[in-house]
């Protein structure tokens, strides 16, 4: 997708970028603006960047930088995830001229909506891990030790599993999701270090596990050797917070920035939960 | 026997593989990364993994015929024991990782696919599309977070490695890290810790590497005292996209799908590239290396590109310099199946299809060949000795090193496709090494007296503090980092010269002192990225001083390393006799510079003087005898010719002479 590129004579000397900071956890979120110089070729990244170098707002108020999280720049890691203009995406791939077609007055950068803010565009997502382990996201192997190949695979099999595989867990489709609501959870005084984190996992698994979650466990359940966990797979999505609680809003499929077929991977997980609870019933 | 407790340091393929192969072993991990491991930068390489495989056997291939692409490929430098073991392990390695559920591209039989890489004209390279690193770290992900559900494994994701914990014999005995998010400074005792942290492209400000790839890890061992090797030998990947904030790779798989490199044979043609006919088109590879191509080993195609835009003029643009890689030729559905990945990067970055249009693209570091010294058990067969407690140590007991930030796989130059081995191959043979060395140490991370945790942790604790509240600094930790990636950028990457050179010596040493008097924006104790930058740009010098320096000493050219004025001129006589002398004399001066110059670089940390103390150590190349490097370079046959006689004079001597260095 080639989004209408800027010409070069609306091409502004400044940009103006207003970012939404908390300073941490439960702390009151507040908004600041800052202003730098316009080059071609930027992205969100080189403006956060270049914010950073300056260290002040618009008014000249000296300020600490942004907290943001980043890693390739090529949107294949999936960590710079943030809302842009209102919309969830990468911000290495936001290119600064296409958001100047969006709104030509400011680029405004929030933090995901969906995960506990730890500071400014900063946010914790150790929900969209755990639920990797809840559906036992891998290939239960006998050993690391060379015991030859594994099986022939169809190609046909490898095109249809190539594309999920390529989820980077940057978490754009849960932040856009309805049913995906903010879990968010203090620890209590008295309470230990482990006891707040069981606390908290606890409320993770009961609560919805996400599209992306939902298509890796049918991408391992399509696997050879995969397969072997399969019942145990759909056993997780048939729980509280299962595939059931998906509200079929697509809004998943729309932001996903890897174009991941979220709502095929639902669909076939909501067929595949609802034969095995059929089969459960006749055998018991 | 006692539960052994091991820390990771960086969680890309190496540090994947060497925790779950050392869960499988029963050992405990804490799995220290700056970044969810998912995220690490093994994620951005894209083209594939190699082996020999059952259709190249049939071609003639072999282990032994990889590991001699491998060497000469790296210009000799590599150490071949290591590499033979790679080398004979990499078919199980793809083995291994087809099995994890990687969904390697197939065949229409259902077989595992393979393409061609450069430096070799075997069909080696397994690949998973355009996305083989991410999806081959997807895989030990995936494994290790298996691992974290038994138990065995326990992730400090966004924690920052400080330093080795070290007792009064030097022997290291955890590590310090630092809670990114808190902030809390903590020690991780342990039997041993593993350091694979990458390497260190962020020294030259801009790279085809992820933002965590500062080489602060590496500095930081390091500076606690172990030695680093062949610092100067960084990789220029000759085909990437600039950009304003990274410069993004361009996978070699392009050209191993068929991607030519060419540039218009007249200056800025205005013309649309679809428009230039053939005649008019300077496939400069292609004619200059008729045998490979497109794919002669990356240290040669970046030095060619270069040279075609600086020294003949021939960019495709005016105002910077490009050449194009053009995939046009190819179906679109082909071009779909094997390189979607990238080609959406090139398609979302620069607004361009290139499955319709040539790409413009330019050199850009990629690599450090290069890293921290790392030993090895030789095998009677030439190769590893499986188990030997000191396979990849360094000099520092305890401590380990593997992937990106060893030294020893990838010579003066790595060949495509085997980063990805090296990194997981290391990582798994290290397991039953470490294994070995804790069960025969006295006193495991038990018994390591809370004094040294506190001393360690209690250090590293005022450094933070310091920086914190030093009201005396005047220096921008962002500026200055930009200012070090210039000086590197423009002295120390394709083209060295001497005079450059100690230039850049003086800049970095006023920067490295300017470094340390930075003073930062944000003086908070809560998720500080203010202050984690700024050390980790203090702890790039010692790297950078050690790069600068290694190359100057390094007066000639191997591999990366290229130094016009030590360049051996090529034979200008047409007369067969005297052209014969010239070669003769080329081949003689070949031997001479490799007995002074076939060395490692060895670079030990003086902090004192904050200098590097300088060295050389001998490079193990008793499997196959060191050769001139032409890939068969038009007009080079002379060259070729001698030192084929020379060396079959050498095999019929009774006792052959030990190979140079």
């Amino acid at each position: 997708m080639i989004a209408p590129v800027l010409s070069p004579k609306n091409r502004p000397t400044h940009i103006r970028v207003r970012v939404q900071r908390q300073d941490g956890p439960g702390k009151e979120p507040y908004w600041e603006l800052f202003e730098i110089a316009y080059e071609r070729e930027m992205n969100v990244i080189s403006v956060l960047q270049k914010i950073a170098a300056k260290g002040q707002t618009v008014d000249g108020k000296k300020v600490s930088p942004v907290a943001w999280d980043c890693g390739c720049l090529e949107e294949v890691c999936g960590s710079c995830t943030m809302v842009i203009n209102g919309r969830v995406r990468q911000s290495c791939s936001a290119l600064v001229d296409h958001l100047l077609v969006e709104n030509p007055d400011e680029i405004v950068l929030e933090p995901m909506q969906k995960f506990p803010v730890i500071r400014d565009l900063m946010v914790d997502r150790q929900r969209l891990f755990r639920a990797l382990q809840r559906v036992k996201a891998w290939v239960p192997v006998d050993s690391y030790y060379d015991l030859g190949p594994g099986e022939r695979i169809p190609r046909s099999d490898q095109e249809r599993a190539y594309p999920l595989s390529q989820c980077m867990s940057c978490g754009c489709c849960l932040d856009a999701c309805p049913q995906f609501n903010k879990i968010e959870l203090q620890r209590e005084t008295g309470e230990s270090a482990e006891q707040f984190e069981a606390r908290k996992l606890a409320a993770f698994d009961n609560a919805f596990v996400g599209a992306h979650a939902i298509s890796q466990a049918m991408l391992f359940n399509q696997n050879p050797t995969g397969k072997a966990l399969a019942g145990d797979r759909l056993d997780a999505l048939s729980g509280p917070g299962g595939v059931a609680t998906c509200g079929n809003a697509q809004n998943c499929v729309a932001v996903c920035p890897k174009e991941i077929p979220l709502t095929t991977s639902i669909a076939r997980a909501g067929r595949a939960t609802t034969v095995a609870a059929i089969k459960k019933w006749f055998e018991s | 026997m006692a539960q052994h407790r091991v820390v990771v340091v960086g969680g890309g393929l190496a540090g994947l593989a060497a925790t779950m192969k050392l869960a499988e072993l029963g050992v405990k991990v804490d799995l220290i990364s700056l970044t969810p491991v998912k995220r690490s930068h093994s994620v951005c390489a894209q083209g594939g993994i190699n082996s020999c495989n059952d259709q190249t056997r049939q071609l003639g291939d072999s282990e032994w015929k990889h590991l001699d692409d491998t060497v000469y490929g790296g210009d000799f430098l590599n150490h071949q024991p290591p590499c033979k073991e790679m080398a004979f392990w990499a078919p199980k390695v793809i083995d291994l990782m087809d099995r994890l559920g990687v969904p390697f591209n197939r065949t229409g039989e259902g077989f595992i696919d393979r393409r061609r890489f450069g430096g070799t004209l075997y069909k080696r390279t397994a690949f998973s599309g355009a996305t083989t690193g991410q999806q081959l770290l997807y895989a030990l992900d995936e494994q290790v977070r298996r691992r974290e559900a038994e138990g065995l494994v326990k992730k400090y994701e966004f924690w920052d490695f400080l330093g080795p914990i070290q007792d009064e014999q030097g022997r290291c005995r955890g590590v310090v890290a630092q809670d990114m998010v808190s902030m809390e400074i903590r020690g991780f005792p342990a039997d041993a810790a593993i350091v694979a942290t990458g390497g260190c492209g962020l020294l030259f400000g801009k790279s085809t590497m992820s933002v965590f790839c500062t080489g602060s890890a590496a500095s930081r061992c390091f500076q606690a005292g172990a030695r680093y090797a062949n610092a100067e030998f960084i990789q220029v990947h000759p085909t990437a996209i600039p950009g304003a904030d990274k410069l993004r790779l361009m996978s070699e798989s392009a050209r191993g799908e068929g991607g030519r490199v060419w540039v218009p044979r007249k200056p800025h043609d205005a013309r649309a590239p679809k428009d230039i006919p053939a005649a008019d088109r300077f496939y400069f590879l292609e004619e200059r290396y008729p045998k490979y191509g497109n794919l002669v080993p990356r240290d040669i195609a970046t030095r060619e590109i270069f040279d075609i835009c600086v020294n003949e003029g021939l960019s495709v643009e005016n105002d910077r310099m490009s050449v194009y890689l053009d995939l046009t030729h190819i179906p679109k559905a082909e071009l779909d199946r094997k390189l979607g990945g990238i080609l959406e990067i090139y398609e979302k970055f620069q607004g361009v299809d290139p499955r319709f249009e040539p790409m413009k693209i330019f050199p850009a570091v990629h690599y450090s060949m290069g890293g921290l010294w790392a030993d090895y058990v030789k095998s009677g067969d030439g190769g590893l000795l499986m188990g030997a407690p000191r396979n990849q140590m360094t000099n520092i007991e305890g401590l380990y090193a593997i992937g990106e930030c060893d030294y020893h796989y990838h010579g003066a130059n790595r060949l495509g496709a085997n980063s990805l081995l090296s990194c997981i191959f290391s990582g798994l043979f290290v397991g039953p090494s470490i294994v070995n060395y804790a069960a025969n140490q006295q006193g495991g991370h038990a018994e390591i007296p809370s004094s040294l945790v506190d001393a360690s942790v209690g250090a590293q604790k005022t450094r933070h503090q310091r920086l914190l509240n030093d009201a005396t600094g005047d220096e921008n930790p962002y500026l200055i980092h930009q200012e070090l990636g210039d000086v590197m950028t423009r002295t120390a990457t394709v083209v060295r010269r001497n005079d450059q050179l100690r230039e850049a010596i003086s800049h970095v040493d006023e920067l490295h002192e300017r470094a340390m008097r930075v003073s930062l924006s944000d003086g908070g104790n809560w998720t500080n990225q203010n202050v984690i930058f700024a050390k980790s740009v203090q702890d790039m010098f010692p790297l950078a001083k050690s790069l600068l320096h290694g190359a100057l000493l390094r007066d000639e050219c191997r591999g990366a390393h290229y130094k016009p004025d030590f360049e051996k001129p090529s034979l200008t006589s047409e007369e067969p006799v005297e052209r014969r002398r010239q070669a003769e004399q080329w081949c003689d001066e070949f031997e001479a510079n490799n007995r002074k110059f076939l060395k490692s670089t060895i670079a030990e940390w003086d902090a004192t003087g904050n200098q590097p103390k300088m060295s050389y150590e001998d490079v193990d190349t008793s499997l196959i005898p060191p050769r001139p490097r032409l890939y068969g370079l038009v007009g080079a046959d002379a060259i070729e010719e001698v030192w084929k006689e020379r060396a079959a004079a050498r095999l019929a001597e009774p006792q052959a002479a030990p190979s140079a260095g």
